[in-house]
C-alpha cells in the first residue's frame, strides 16, 4: 500500500490527492445564489435563481416545485477546437444528471407551481467538467437560502494504468484503458446520487474506487462548507 | 420592468440625478481588465468588470477556407451570448435579437476599423487562412454590456497568441502556443451613450438601460474617427443630439483605450 503511494501521477499527486480547489460564493450579484468552484485548470460557474414562478404555465406542478438545470461550456472552454455554442446531446445529459444529484437533498414540494433554475458555465476546461458544475451548483443553491437536508460534493475517480485514483487530469482520462467514474454524494450519509462510468471495470476495483471517491468528495465537502460558513458569519 | 422604477429613474433624470449618485457622464470605477482567463483552452481571453457587471470574452484561432471575394483575407466572427446566469430576464434558448444585435454591433466595430490586418492572416491564397472567433458572455449584467463587451472583445485580440501550426500536416496544435500575437493595428473601442430625459448618460445601470429613450453606440479609433456606430431605442434623436453623442463617445473611448 505505502508503495503504491509513492508511485507518482504525471502531476505528482498521490492516487487519494485532488487538484487543488479554489471555492468562492456571491460571484454573480445578479443572482439569488452564487458560486465560483475552480478544480486544477476547469472553472466552473454556478448561478441560482428562483424558487420563481415557472413559464410555460403548462410545465407547472401544482404538487411541488421543479428544479431545471443548465450545462454550458463557453466555446473557448474546450481543449482544441471552438465548441459550438448553443446546446449539444452530451451538455443536455450533463444538465439531465447534474439535476438528479441535486434533487435528493431539495424539498421540492414547498414550492408547487414554481421552479429553481441553476446554470452551470464553464469558463476553462481539463476535466471532471460535471463534477465542477455540480459542486458550484450546490455552494450556490446554499448561497441562494435555499433549505437544503446537505450540500452536495461530487468528484471524478477512476483507473489509470491499472492504479486507482481521484480526481483524473484530461491526460490521464486519455490513457489507454483509462476508467472514468464521476460520482457526487450526500456527505453526511455517505449515499450516491451521481454514478456514470465509462470504460472496462471489475466490480472489486469499482468499490475501491468508490470507496477513494467518497473520501475525495469528503474533502471537498470540508471545503464548501468552510467557504459557506465564511461567507455567513 | 417594474413601471415604478422606470418612472423613478425617469424623474430623476429630469432632476439631475442618477440611482447610484453617479454624474451623468461618470463612468463606475475602476473599469478591470484581466488577460488570459481562461488561457488553457482559448489562445486569448479576457475579463471586463464595470461596476457589478462582468464580462468575459475568448478568441479561438483555426485554420479555414476563405471566403470567395476574399481569397487572400483572414476570416473573422464574433459570436455573443446572453446567458440565463447573468441576469434573470435572459432565458435558455436559441440566440435572442438582443444577443445577435450586441455580437453584430461589435463585430462591425472591429471590421470596418480593420483593426485586424486580415491580410497576414492569410496561409495560402483562395485555401487556407486563419479564422478568428471571438465569444463573448456575460458573467454578471447590471447594466452596460456593450461597452464592457467591447472592451472585453479587444482584450481578448491583445491577449491571443498563434498555436503552432503544421503546414504540410495542415493541423494546428493546440497544445503548443507560439509567441506570435494576432495582427492588431487598431483599438476601436465602443461607448453607449443613452438619452433619457433630454440627459445624456454614460455606463448605464439596468434600470437605466430598460428606462432609456433613446441609445447611441459609437465606435471609434485612433484620431476620433468612427468606425461603427447603432442607434437603438424607441425615441427619435435630433442632430444635435447625435452630434452631442458622438463627441461624449469619442471623448470616453480616448480614455478607455488606454486602459487596454
Amino acid at each position: 500500500m505505502k508503495d503504491k503511494m509513492k508511485t507518482s501521477r504525471s502531476d505528482g499527486r498521490k492516487p487519494d490527492e485532488v487538484r487543488p480547489i479554489e471555492i468562492k460564493t456571491g460571484v454573480i450579484k445578479r443572482a439569488d445564489g452564487s458560486a465560483l468552484f475552480k478544480i486544477g485548470k476547469t472553472i466552473a460557474y454556478a448561478a441560482v435563481y428562483g424558487p420563481r414562478e415557472l413559464h410555460p404555465k403548462f410545465l407547472q406542478n401544482p404538487e411541488k416545485g421543479v428544479l431545471r438545470c443548465n450545462y454550458n461550456m463557453m466555446s473557448f472552454s474546450g481543449s482544441g477546437d471552438r465548441v459550438r455554442p448553443g446546446p449539444s446531446r452530451r451538455s443536455r445529459e450533463i444538465g439531465l444528471v447534474i439535476q438528479k444529484a441535486l434533487m435528493p437533498v431539495l424539498n421540492l414540494e414547498q414550492y408547487p407551481n414554481s421552479v429553481i433554475d441553476i446554470f452551470v458555465e464553464l469558463l476553462q476546461t481539463d476535466s471532471g467538467t460535471r463534477c465542477a458544475g455540480i459542486c458550484a451548483a450546490a455552494v450556490a443553491l446554499a448561497d441562494a437560502g435555499i433549505p437544503m437536508k446537505d450540500l452536495i460534493a461530487a468528484v471524478s475517480v477512476g483507473r489509470v494504468n491499472g492504479r486507482i485514483v481521484v480526481d483524473l487530469t484530461k491526460e490521464e482520462e486519455d490513457v489507454e484503458d483509462a476508467v472514468d467514474i464521476p460520482v457526487a454524494i450526500l456527505p453526511r450519509k455517505g449515499e450516491v446520487t451521481l454514478l456514470q462510468l465509462d470504460g472496462l471495470l471489475k466490480k472489486e476495483e469499482l468499490q475501491e474506487a468508490l470507496k477513494l471517491g467518497i473520501i475525495g468528495c469528503r474533502k471537498i465537502y470540508e471545503m464548501q462548507k468552510k467557504v459557506l460558513k465564511e461567507r455567513y458569519k | 420592468m417594474i413601471r415604478v422604477v422606470r418612472d423613478h429613474i425617469r424623474s430623476l433624470a429630469e432632476k439631475g440625478a442618477r440611482e447610484d449618485g453617479r454624474d451623468f457622464l461618470e463612468y463606475r470605477k475602476p473599469i478591470k481588465i484581466e488577460y488570459g482567463v481562461s488561457s488553457k483552452s482559448a489562445e486569448g481571453s479576457a475579463r471586463v468588470t464595470i461596476g457589478d457587471t462582468e464580462v468575459v470574452a475568448g478568441v479561438k484561432l483555426e485554420v479555414g477556407e476563405p471566403f470567395p471575394d476574399t481569397p487572400d483575407e483572414g476570416v473573422l466572427m464574433v459570436g455573443a451570448e446572453l446567458l440565463p446566469l447573468s441576469n434573470p430576464e435572459f432565458e435558455s434558448g436559441p440566440p435572442s435579437i438582443d444577443s445577435i444585435e450586441l455580437a453584430r454591433i461589435i463585430d462591425r466595430g472591429i471590421r470596418e476599423s480593420k483593426c485586424i490586418d486580415f491580410s497576414k492572416l492569410c496561409i495560402k491564397k483562395g485555401e487556407k487562412v486563419w479564422m478568428v472567433f471571438i465569444d463573448i458572455y456575460p458573467l454578471n449584467d447590471s447594466g452596460n454590456l456593450f461597452d464592457a463587451a467591447s472592451l472585453a472583445a479587444l482584450a481578448a485580440l491583445k491577449d491571443a497568441k498563434f498555436p503552432e501550426y503544421d503546414a504540410k500536416e495542415g493541423k494546428i496544435n493546440y497544445e503548443k502556443r507560439t509567441s506570435k500575437c494576432l495582427p492588431l493595428t487598431k483599438l476601436p473601442v465602443l461607448v453607449t451613450v443613452l438619452k433619457i430625459k433630454k440627459r445624456y448618460l454614460l455606463d448605464p445601470t439596468s434600470n437605466e438601460v430598460d428606462s432609456l429613450d433613446a441609445r447611441l453606440s459609437v465606435a471609434t479609433i485612433d484620431n476620433n474617427i468612427i468606425c461603427a456606430m447603432q442607434k437603438g431605442g424607441e425615441e427619435a434623436l435630433t442632430l444635435e443630439d447625435i452630434d452631442a453623442m458622438v463627441d461624449i463617445a469619442t471623448k470616453q473611448a480616448n480614455i478607455m483605450r488606454k486602459l487596454l
